[in-house]
């Protein structure tokens, strides 16, 4: 009924749980403005980016996916990457041998995460790689936004 | 002198290198035995370790994810590259047949339950 015994209604992190919502209604979001399309901690799949001088990359953590079936389009300097993933639990079916499902922890079902890239990226210049669970985006950099040595004569 | 070994160790499993997030999992029971299957993304084969000691099942694995070199990082969500989780398994199943397949990412294990384990049915008399 309740997913564990904390999270009765009056259970002892009941209250902290409502200190902790609270705070974060008030203090949350710091006043600052947080991206447009950002989500909440937690959503599937997690997401990194980090930049080198040449490229931008972004890394999604999205096991048991067919590459073939993750959508990665870049429009107007918003990468998106998409998909669905099956549930592994069996589907319920009346007289089914007995399957009990103790822990449903992996998320299923459709996904969607936008990043807004910066300005200095080529989007005719990217390669996506799906390795051991996670997509790998790469995104070159323009060629003239590279900082360039300029020699005094 | 037993205390402090115990703070100690509990102290160093809580290190920078050794701190680990508890991967996602579904555990499904059939009748022959447990399916569990863990999302572990970015470890490879080579890094991940299952291991079973007595009754205790510890998966851990490292997250291998080939960088560049020169990355710094922008916005990160997924901060601990280790992932560790461990299970008691109770005693009808045989920890000495545990089948694991590791693809994509996802680590499918399979625990039979101990051959005489399987359910029976108990005739109920009546009189």
């Amino acid at each position: 009924m309740y997913e564990s015994l904390w999270s009765f209604p009056g259970g002892v992190m009941g209250d902290f749980d409502r200190l902790r919502r609270e705070l974060d209604d008030v203090f949350g979001t710091s006043g600052l403005a947080s991206s447009i399309r950002s989500v909440a901690p937690g959503a599937f799949p997690a997401v990194n980016v980090g930049q080198t001088p040449t490229s931008v990359e972004v890394y999604a953590f999205a096991p048991g996916m067919d590459p073939t079936k993750i959508d990665v389009v870049i429009d107007r300097g918003v990468l998106t990457i998409s998909g669905e993933r099956a549930s592994a639990l069996p589907p319920h079916q009346p007289g089914d041998k007995r399957v009990s499902v103790y822990s449903r922890e992996r998320s299923s079902g459709t996904f969607k995460r936008a990043v807004s890239l910066p300005d200095d990226v080529d989007p005719t210049r990217v390669h996506a790689t799906y390795r051991d669970g996670v997509l790998n985006v790469s995104i070159a950099r323009r060629e003239s936004a590279q900082p360039q040595r300029i020699t005094v004569q | 002198m037993g205390t402090r070994n115990e703070l100690q160790t509990s102290a160093a499993a809580n290190q920078p290198e050794q701190r680990a997030l508890a991967p996602r999992v579904d555990v499904l029971e059939d009748e022959q035995g447990i399916t569990l299957l863990a999302d572990l993304p970015g470890v490879p084969r080579e890094q991940l370790e299952i291991k079973v000691d007595g009754e205790t099942l510890l998966i851990e694995g490292v997250v291998a994810a080939a960088t560049p070199p020169d990355l710094k990082p922008a916005y990160v969500e997924l901060r601990v590259p280790r992932y560790r989780r461990s299970f008691t398994l109770s005693r009808e199943l045989d920890p000495s047949r545990i089948e694991a397949n590791l693809k994509d990412g996802v680590l499918n294990l399979r625990i039979p339950k101990q051959a005489h384990a399987q359910p029976r049915r108990i005739a109920v008399q009546v009189g």
